[in-house]
């Protein structure tokens, strides 16, 4: 099979200069990730996996090295090429889900494609913005304010906001971070589904359960790659919610 | 990014703080409405004073006698007897000249009616209620014959008709001047007080030969209006007099005066000029306050919505969406707010006009540079707030908290 990959980083490097001493936060890293994987990235706080991430999702560049998304050699793009590309081609979200407050739930889903650089008719944005929340099984809650849903309610909107305008890359930071167990595995869920759709999904954490749902983990420690395979045992969303139910009916039966 | 969608968006942040966004308006508000307010009183009260002077007719030319000169003693206009009926004929003479009056004034008692009254009798020609554009009530004006005959015909005004002729209608009726009996034949329409202050109905009006040979014995007029045919004859007639009348009196220096109602009409304006220009230093020393109290809030809404800033930019927003976006809600502010001060000082006007039964002109061109300069404030305001927010660093904006 011969495809292109989605992301493909050669040598990345990343170093901050504060003050004295400089810090390499990503010392040359190389990964290659094809259309429809479902990836976790791993690794504990100052592994480098953060910095990593801003620069596949396009918000940072790289010190050294090449990255190429979709194509695109995202690594010598100026400030506006880069807000594109995050507009076209990456889908952010987020631990705090990071919605707009006072708005609801449809003009969140709506807002990327304010910024699309062809314009979206009004009509066209709120068909595409109830499908997206069609998919994430929201379309009933499009006039809700976040304050008026649920974290995984939310985090849905988010993720409904991510796929608006058809990126090639879903990026997701500590989806499940703010989260109880049912609700992240419901989350898990929605993302198994659209990886199932033919979706590509990188997804930062460090919880080994969560990284369980995806089907390649990728660890990283001291800004480079130390493991980097297919799951093992890996977890469905729908058996893992019915084990969940299981236990909880035990609970009750057991009071 | 469409600036419909920005306008929303603004609006929404500014409706989330609406106490705060009233606040931040209230300096352009105030500015702006004190301006309109004051403009529309002020040009008020300087149209009725250019009514007034165009009352007096706006192509008329008058030449005062005078600027007299003896040995070392010098006086100005009307110390001179220098004029006289025939330098008026020759003046009709003139090219664009439409009508002359030479004229005599004198306060007489007059009586009528068992009443008396002390007024200004003047001597006139018939073409008087044409030049000061002055309409006649009732009756008519004397005729030239009247002139040439030294006939006993008068106006009167109509403060002297309410005087003499409480309940009559006074046209046929007669008034005595010095003794002599005057046949009304006809009366002016009201005129009003003019530039000083002056009852102008207080008057009677006679054939200037009657009133220089059997009211007074003069052989000299006080002065002589001219009318000009138009506006843009006025500096020519003005001229041609000058000329004439330096000729007629043989006299190297010029022992009269030529004035016309349009510098009267420009001194005034150049008043309320000068008015205005000091309006518009209050209404800059304003709107630059309102503009100070603008930026002010812009930076705390920047910082406030840093995290939204950093969403929107994840999203794909350029650095220009953003700067464009707070630009226009720094806009919408002060537009708002300058649109609410032009309501506000149009109406405080037209209160103060009622109450007060002042003329009022609301002053459309004050109004669009209001309009304009406060938009412009909130663009030179906002700039800076909205700049710094296009600034931010996507990264750190998202983790803001």
């Amino acid at each position: 099979m011969q495809t292109n990959p989605v992301i493909k980083l050669a040598d990345i490097r990343k170093v901050y200069h504060t003050g004295e001493v400089d810090v390499h936060a990503v010392r040359g890293i190389s990964l290659e990730v094809f259309p429809g994987e479902f990836v976790a990235l791993m690794g504990a706080s100052g592994s480098g996996k953060s910095t990593l991430m801003n620069m596949i999702g396009a918000l940072d560049r790289p010190t050294d090295g090449h990255y190429w998304l979709d194509g695109i050699d995202v690594s010598t793009l100026d400030g506006d090429a880069l807000a594109d590309v995050r507009n076209e081609k990456i889908g952010f979200v987020f631990q705090g889900f990071n919605l707009l407050s006072r708005t609801s739930a449809l003009e969140n889903v709506e807002m990327p494609m304010l910024y699309n650089r062809r314009r979206v008719q009004s009509h066209e944005q709120r068909e595409r913005g109830l499908r997206a929340l069609g998919l994430v099984g929201l379309g009933e809650r499009a006039d809700h304010h976040p304050n008026q849903l649920s974290g995984g309610q939310q985090q849905r909107v988010a993720i409904a906001r991510a796929l608006v305008n058809q990126p090639s890359l879903l990026l997701a930071d500590e989806p499940t971070g703010n989260l109880d167990s049912q609700t992240s595995i419901e989350i898990m869920g929605v993302f198994q589904k659209l990886s199932g759709q033919g979706i590509t999904i990188v997804m930062v954490t460090h919880e080994l359960d969560v990284a369980r749902f995806t089907r390649r983990m990728v660890v990283l420690r001291d800004g480079k790659i130390v493991t980097d395979e297919p799951v093992q045992n890996r977890s469905s969303a729908e058996q893992e919610l019915q084990k969940l139910h299981a236990a909880q009916q035990a609970v009750k039966l057991a009071l | 990014m469409r600036i419909l969608a920005s306008l929303k968006i603004a609006g929404r942040a500014l409706r989330r703080n609406k106490m705060r966004s009233l606040l931040t308006m209230l300096g352009i508000i105030i500015g702006v409405g004190a301006v309109i307010g004051s403009v529309s009183l002020t040009s008020g009260a300087t149209k009725q004073v250019e009514d007034q002077v165009s009352s007096l007719g706006e192509s008329v030319i008058t030449v005062f006698s005078g600027n007299f000169t003896s040995g070392a003693m010098r006086g100005g206009w009307g110390s001179a007897p220098t004029l006289t009926v025939a330098d008026a004929l020759a003046i009709t003479g003139l090219k664009n000249v439409v009508a002359v009056t030479p004229e005599v004034r004198d306060r007489e008692q007059v009586l009528a009616n068992g009443l008396n009254w002390n007024t200004q009798v003047m001597g006139e020609s018939p073409d008087y209620p044409q030049i000061r554009n002055w309409g006649i009530a009732s009756g008519a004006m004397f005729s030239d014959q009247d002139v040439r005959s030294l006939a006993k015909s008068a106006v009167i005004g109509k403060t002297v008709a309410d005087q003499l002729f409480p309940n009559e209608n006074p046209v046929g009726q007669t008034i005595r001047i010095r003794n002599l009996p005057f046949l009304i034949v006809g009366v002016l329409a009201p005129k009003g007080f003019n530039l000083f202050g002056q009852d102008q109905d207080d008057t009677v009006v006679v054939p200037y030969t009657s009133h220089m040979h059997r009211i007074t014995t003069r052989t000299f007029v006080n002065d002589i209006l001219v009318e000009a045919a138009n506006d843009k004859a006025i500096d020519s007639v003005q001229k041609e007099i000058t000329d004439l009348l330096l000729a007629r009196h043989r006299s190297k220096e010029q022992d009269f005066t030529v004035r016309n109602q349009l510098e009267l009409m420009q001194a005034v304006t150049a008043t309320s000029r000068a008015m205005s220009f000091l309006l518009a230093g209050v209404a800059a020393v304003s709107l630059v306050v309102g503009g100070i109290g603008i930026m002010n809030i812009m930076l705390v809404s920047v910082t406030e919505r840093t995290r939204e800033i950093g969403i929107r930019m994840a999203v794909g927003a350029r650095a220009a969406d953003i700067l464009v976006q707070f630009l226009i809600e720094a806009v919408t502010l002060s537009a708002i707010g300058g649109s609410i001060g032009i309501i506000g000082g149009v109406g405080f006007s037209k209160i103060v006009a009622y109450l007060k039964d002042m003329p009022t002109v609301t002053p459309f061109i004050w109004i669009g540079i209001a309009f304009i300069s406060s938009a412009v404030i909130g663009i030179i305001s906002g700039f800076y707030p909205a700049w710094k927010a296009s600034k931010l660093d996507p990264i750190d904006a998202l983790r803001y908290e």
